[in-house]
């Protein structure tokens, strides 16, 4: 152990590598409280060399490690291994080039979401924005795949990462794509992009952004039920229209949110749904009045439309504050991330609210309607004996509930430590054991983020070398029968 | 001598592999991309995915599809278009759907609704073992597990057998052109990044450039696109190009597919550039009397030059690639011996090739499918 601390020292210096255990409680856990654990010793480098060499020795020593961003992350995925080393990326904050005739902007791993964006308003924007993108980092994107409430209309990280640098568990190094499109051969990038920091760590990404729209209209709408907001998005999608935002919030999420900000959401309704449009103003406009048209016909019990930024703002600071806002509503909570298809919103709301009623827990639902995205927040207290548990058992049948409904697991939080367990409600053996040939091809020690993703540690057999053709064969002396 | 084997359900295609007991497997679909990837010996069988169609699955309301692979992309749409909807590919021929995703190929949409890569929700292989497996899934937001239907995009079926897909749909709506002759390089340029940095939301942004004269050319979809296209036609004219708005534009469009593809006998290259780089590789290619279509906005240019000696080609391939040294410079379509003379791809990061190598030993570990050019 004093061997491995003097040899991460020797690469980062004594300021950048943390032992004492005290300090090493800071990186316990990610954004979900639920899991802490202590690692050996974290390290925060400050350069891809650093890196390089932190994994190289981590290689070496069969040492485990994991990559942590800003820690924002939802799912446990950057909780620390207690054996292994904590690489922390914060301090690789360099936006190392702004190509804005080409649309590329290339960064360090820690450099925030929001950043990106700054770096080249105010003519363009880097559109995948989760909620946390004041502080959470493009590594952490990029191991996440992170969406955000306008991923219906532009997507997830992974359509906007053009190219990679990566130290893969070995130590070595591999550039995936660059600022150019049409990369050689397997997309890496695809199978990088959401790994969850099981296949290397990203030191230096490359982004495409795009020209900020011209015009942006919001709407908020008012319905007696989630079931006729649903509607009014399943009409407003089969119509052609690609909002760039949809969002709905149940009745106990709007007084949640109500409560904690006071954007003048009536309390009394069963839903509010959110609809961002934008674009050319001349589209924008006749959309919303289709939109508008589309929340009348469904019953609306009020409709507003934001006049200005200001309004904007305040229609979504409702939406934004709902997760914080629960602790208004009971001590703790417990959030799912489960996707349906959407024209299965109806049906999967009201299992829920069943299940909700058997258990006799609150579960709010704020949730992504556009891309039938749930995030069902099963509220609990957790200082009654055994409602932590009840919670988290509630939570899970919700998610089974969403597989069954033909969708998945995670739309965006990731599976991490937090759903590993309910992966093979969503996937077969066969399934996972050629998730597990992928894993193995970039890290055959398993060293990178072990225990998350897959449901059961799993070992690498012998990497099987290619087949050859026979000396004999190749001389036609002998054939394979 | 090649068997070839068409199996018509994945069951079947995962048993073939599992009794193949040493042989070679070659994947094949259309045909249209033949020899683009991995070039080499002949397999002992070819398995033509032709059997493997169908649009398995179609849910309107959730613009998602589930296909099998060797369903012809046209069939696709043909079953789509009622509906009012299509799957956002057009690259050129008549291909499958899982050869568009083998070879990773694309079409003027491309501007837009990205490549194959960014609408494949989910995917079916068969691997060559005989195993049967799925990544991602039906809807489209999803991060549980890995996305290895992305990782199969460009694997040109060295990897295994894609057998099925599950796609993302958007809305079919009326589309409205704009086109402007550009007279040199450096002004078409200029223009196409006018239109591409412009808070304009084109569905597809191409150039064109052949015998000293281009064109730039956008496409608008939706209940603004005439307005759109007219502001595009402005833009350009500040420009000092004088542009037209055409509303029957799909002659226009087929044709910027069509210039993808190499004449008979001819070569096509695609060069991987920006949008900063266009009017030079233009020129380039110009400048040895070859045609070209890009997709502007992302600098990608297609070069195709008519047929001639086959050492000649293999001249002209190691010209340009020497003039756009820091530029990849991909051969498409060529004959048999100019392919085998090049190295089709140039050259390809160390480390990436090497990841390329250890995930060909995972998936295929007994080498029956062919190798990419430098993968071992």
């Amino acid at each position: 152990m004093a061997d491995l601390i003097e040899a991460l020292t020797a690469i980062c210096g004594p300021e950048r590598v943390i032992a004492e255990r005290h300090a090493l409680h800071t990186y316990g856990s990610d954004g979900l409280l639920q899991y802490h654990e202590v690692p050996r010793v974290a390290v925060l480098p400050e350069s891809a060399q650093e890196v390089r060499a932190v994994v190289a020795l981590c290689a070496q020593e069969n040492v485990p490690f994991v990559a942590r961003g800003s820690g924002t992350g939802l799912s446990g995925g950057a909780v620390p291994v207690r054996q292994g080393i904590l690489i922390v990326l914060t301090r690789m904050r360099r936006i190392i080039e702004v190509d804005l005739d080409a649309q590329r902007v290339v960064v360090e791993p820690g450099v925030t979401n929001l950043e990106v964006s700054r770096a080249v308003a105010p003519t363009h924007f880097y559109p995948p924005d989760p909620s946390s993108q004041i502080v959470c980092s493009i590594g952490g994107n990029v191991a996440e795949n992170s969406g955000g409430a306008h991923c219906f209309k532009y997507g997830f990280t992974t359509n906007y990462v053009t190219g990679l640098e990566v130290v893969l568990p070995t130590g070595e190094t591999a550039v995936f794509g660059g600022k150019q499109d049409c990369p050689f051969g397997y997309d890496l990038i695809g199978a990088f992009v959401g790994s969850e920091g099981t296949l290397g760590v990203a030191v230096a990404i490359t982004l495409r952004v795009v020209p900020v729209p011209e015009a942006v209209e919001t709407l908020v709408a008012f319905f007696d039920s989630t079931a006729q907001a649903g509607q009014v998005v399943s009409d407003i999608v089969a119509s052609g229209i690609v909002p760039s935002a949809i969002e709905i919030m149940d009745n106990l999420s709007i007084r949640a949110a109500e409560q904690a900000t006071g954007a003048g959401y009536p309390t009394d309704v069963g839903a509010a749904l959110i609809v961002e449009l934008d674009g050319p103003a001349a589209e924008c406009a006749v959309l919303l009045g289709e939109v508008r048209a589309a929340c009348e016909r469904n019953r609306a019990l009020g409709i507003r439309v934001a006049a200005d930024e200001g309004e904007r703002q305040l229609i979504w600071k409702a939406r934004k504050a709902a997760f914080a806002a629960m602790g208004r509503v009971a001590p703790n909570y417990y959030v799912q991330d489960g996707v349906i298809p959407r024209t299965k919103l109806p049906e999967v709301l009201a299992k829920i609210d069943e299940l909700a009623r058997a258990y006799g827990l609150p579960v709010a639902n704020v949730f992504h309607a556009g891309d039938g995205n749930l995030h069902p927040l099963v509220c609990y207290d957790g200082s009654r004996p055994g409602e932590a548990r009840r919670a988290e058992e509630l939570a899970g049948l919700i998610v089974e509930v969403c597989v069954e409904a033909g969708g998945s697991l995670t739309g965006e939080h990731g599976i991490g430590l937090d759903k590993k367990r309910y992966m093979p409600k969503m996937f077969s053996e066969a399934d996972l054991e050629v998730f597990q040939r992928l894993r193995c091809a970039f890290d055959p020690a398993q060293l990178a983020n072990p225990d998350k993703v897959m449901p059961a540690p799993r070992l690498c057999g012998e990497a099987p070398g290619p087949y050859r053709r026979h000396p004999l064969e190749a001389a036609g002396i002998a054939e394979r029968l | 001598m090649t068997t070839v084997v068409r199996p018509v359900t994945v069951a079947e295609a995962a048993q073939l592999f599992a009794e193949l007991d040493g042989a070679t497997v070659a994947i094949a679909g259309a045909g249209t991309k033949a020899g683009w990837g991995a070039p080499g010996r002949a397999p002992d069988v070819e398995l033509s995915t032709l059997g493997l169609a169908g649009v398995l699955e179609h849910n309107p309301g959730d613009l998602t599809a589930v296909v099998a692979a060797g369903t012809r992309l046209a069939d696709v749409q043909a079953a789509l278009k009622s509906y009012g909807q299509m799957l956002a590919l057009d690259p050129p021929g008549d291909p499958t759907v899982g050869g568009v995703v083998a070879a990773a190929d694309q079409g003027p949409l491309r501007h837009r609704y990205g490549a194959a890569r960014d609408l494949l929700l989910g995917a079916r292989f068969v691997l060559t073992d005989g195993t049967v497996a799925r990544s991602g899934g039906k809807v489209i937001k999803n991060v549980a597990g890995y996305d290895l239907a992305k990782l199969f995009c460009g694997s040109f079926g060295t990897l295994g057998l894609i057998a099925e897909v599950v796609v993302r749909l958007h809305p079919r709506a009326p589309s409205v052109s704009v086109r402007a002759e550009a007279p040199d390089p450096a002004r078409l340029q200029r223009a196409a990044l006018a239109l591409s940095h412009a808070p304009l939301e084109a569905s597809c942004l191409d150039a064109a450039f052949a015998s000293g004269r281009g064109a730039v050319l956008a496409r608008f979809e939706g209940v603004a696109a005439t307005i759109q296209a007219e502001r595009a036609a402005r833009l350009l004219a500040s420009q000092g190009l004088q542009a037209e708005v055409l509303s029957d534009d799909d002659d226009l469009w087929a044709a910027q597919r069509a210039g993808q593809r190499a004449p008979e006998g001819g070569l096509a290259v695609r060069v991987s550039g920006l949008q900063t780089t266009l009017a030079r590789v233009l020129t380039e290619v110009d400048r040895r009397g070859g045609s070209a279509v890009a997709r502007a906005g992302f600098g990608t240019v297609w070069a195709t030059f008519p047929a001639s000696a086959p050492p000649d080609q293999v001249a002209l391939v190691q010209d340009l690639r020497s003039a756009l040294v820091d530029l990849r410079c991909v051969v498409l379509d060529a004959p048999q011996e100019v392919r085998a003379a090049l190295d089709p791809w140039g050259r390809v990061d160390p480390g990436a090739l090497a990841l390329m190598g250890a995930l060909k030993s995972r998936f295929d570990p007994a080498g029956v499918l062919p190798s990419l050019p430098g993968v071992e």
